[in-house]
């Protein structure tokens, strides 16, 4: 097979990258997988401990660059950081964003985690007593979101439910 | 100066190689990242904010099993300390600002007692970390977990039904839970089989680095496993992972020793001594040959090769001999030539002491 970028030599290498959701891959020869940051056998073995994530592909940056510019204008209202510093940093300004985000932030924590949803331990701020009204709608909602998600409508009928008495 | 001798081990007590597996695992670290509800991240915080962070933290944490500990604020201590402290894996790069010239946040500060501590005002609020002898994730888990409960139970973490906990990157968001296991393979790089393994790690969702972490390369063999996500699993799932694919490097480096042995036993043994006698008898080292070399040493001392020599005395050299502790050693600041004297010096008299 030949070369997907000078389309002259034959390919030894299969880049895939993700790009907006879908998978591309480029079959490339040795000197243009270089070109575009990807180290080939030859490179890696000179440092064949280097770092070997990096070598598979370099020039990520951080994460904030996986979001796209679409929402570049997106402020958060508790500490006025914009989702383009975001993009620019590769970090968030308060915990606030992450709802202030909320889209973006769930689609990227997929793509990094392959899931957005904690499953780890649950944690209760001190003082807050029992969840709120509010906070308890919230937690409900995502609840019946992800039910949704996962067609288990008979808990989402539930859940439905009990969203209704609270509100 | 600061005076780490005031610490038992300086603040490591993982040097002493108790651990299990402690001839092929150097130590287990592990850290939880947290942020406290109401404050900016760090990053975006302005001084006031994050000095009123430290604050609490340092309150909280006097109900915790880390009271009583030491606390030093980076913002007052001058570059070499922090690069010590650095070198003993206390800090991170970040922390102690020590990426060109910049200086470190007001408020940056680590919290340490025993193996436990909190890096404040790092890029999250609160990084709870610890850094145990051999591999022991488990008990290290549980040291951490008794900590955070605590803290969580005074400070109002900020943590998100969906998301879990938050953080200023959102790699760490979810758990906030890094595991590392810091692991010598010469072995498998003798034998060649490193890159197959180091491939099969990235593909069950493990990542490795350095000796330093984050971006830094591998010299001397010493490779750091750690999980690569932290969001979409639990703490215990995330851990046994880890363990499982560790335990299984361990015995894949203990089958390429014994293939060595069997079958290149003259040349293994030459190049351990070799390193030994270069490392015993050379007037001056660079760091990179260091490693190299007592990456060959440490190896014969795991085979039994070099009787009377610890894995505790290798663990110092490898900590003593970076360039800010020889500096402090020497008492001033050492350029290139002088820096390789003082760490042959350095070795050759160590090794003259405990040497076997």
């Amino acid at each position: 097979m030949l070369c997907d970028n000078c389309k002259e030599r034959d390919a030894i290498i299969n880049l895939t990258q993700v790009e907006h959701d879908s998978k591309v891959t480029l079959h490339l020869c040795e000197q243009c997988a270089q070109q575009k940051g990807v180290e080939t056998g030859g490179a890696v073995l000179k440092s064949p401990l280097g770092n070997f994530l990096g070598a598979v592909v370099k020039g990520g940056g951080t994460a904030g660059a996986l979001v796209p510019a679409s929402g570049d204008a997106l402020r958060c209202p508790a500490c006025g950081s914009t989702l383009r510093d975001f993009r620019d940093s590769g970090r968030l300004g308060c915990d606030r964003c992450y709802v202030s985000f909320d889209t973006h932030l769930r689609d990227l924590l997929r793509r990094l985690h392959g899931s957005s949803q904690h499953v780890g331990e649950r944690y209760a701020a001190p003082d807050a007593g029992a969840p709120d009204a509010d906070g308890q709608l919230v937690e409900l909602k995502e609840q019946l979101r992800r039910a949704v998600e996962n067609e288990n409508f008979e808990l989402a009928a539930d859940l439905r439910d009990r969203i209704r008495v609270l509100e | 100066m600061i005076d780490l001798t005031l610490l038992p081990d300086g603040g490591m007590h993982w040097l002493d190689a108790s651990g299990p597996k402690g001839h092929i695992v150097l130590s287990t670290r592990i850290r939880l990242a947290r942020n406290i509800h109401g404050f900016a991240f760090s990053q975006r915080a302005g001084d006031e904010d994050r000095l009123a962070v430290l604050e609490r933290v340092q309150q909280a944490a006097a109900a915790t099993p880390i009271a009583g500990g030491v606390t030093f604020r980076m913002d007052q201590l001058e570059r070499l300390d922090r690069q010590v402290l650095h070198e003993r894996h206390l800090v991170s790069k970040e922390l102690a600002a020590l990426e060109g010239e910049s200086r470190p946040r007001v408020g940056a500060a680590l919290v340490l007692q025993g193996p436990t501590g909190v890096m404040v005002n790092e890029e999250d609020h609160l990084r709870i970390q610890g850094m145990w002898s051999g591999f022991a994730l488990e008990e290290a888990y549980a040291q951490l977990e008794a900590i955070d409960a605590e803290l969580g139970r005074r400070l109002p973490f900020a943590f998100h039904p969906e998301f879990g906990y938050l953080t200023s990157c959102p790699t760490n968001a979810g758990t906030g839970l890094r595991a590392s296991v810091l692991i010598h393979l010469p072995g498998l790089v003798l034998t060649k089989e490193i890159r197959k393994v180091l491939e099969g790690l990235t593909q069950v969702g493990l990542t490795f680095r350095g000796l330093y972490g984050e971006g830094s390369d591998v010299v001397g063999n010493f490779f750091q496993l750690s999980n690569q996500t932290t969001l979409g699993k639990s703490e215990d799932e995330l851990l046994d992972h880890l363990g499982k694919i560790v335990r299984q490097v361990i015995e894949y480096e203990e089958q390429s020793r014994d293939v060595l042995l069997r079958t290149a036993a003259g040349t293994v043994e030459d190049k351990v001594w070799r390193a030994y006698g270069l490392l015993k008898y050379a007037r001056s080292l660079s760091f990179e040959e260091t490693m190299n070399l007592l990456s060959g040493v440490r190896l014969g001392a795991g085979l039994n090769l070099i009787p009377g020599l610890s894995v505790y005395t290798l663990n110092k050299l490898l900590i003593y001999t970076q360039p800010a502790h020889l500096a402090a050693l020497e008492g001033r600041s050492l350029g290139d030539p002088e820096l390789q004297l003082a760490r042959a010096n350095y070795v050759r008299r160590l090794l003259e002491t405990e040497g076997g």
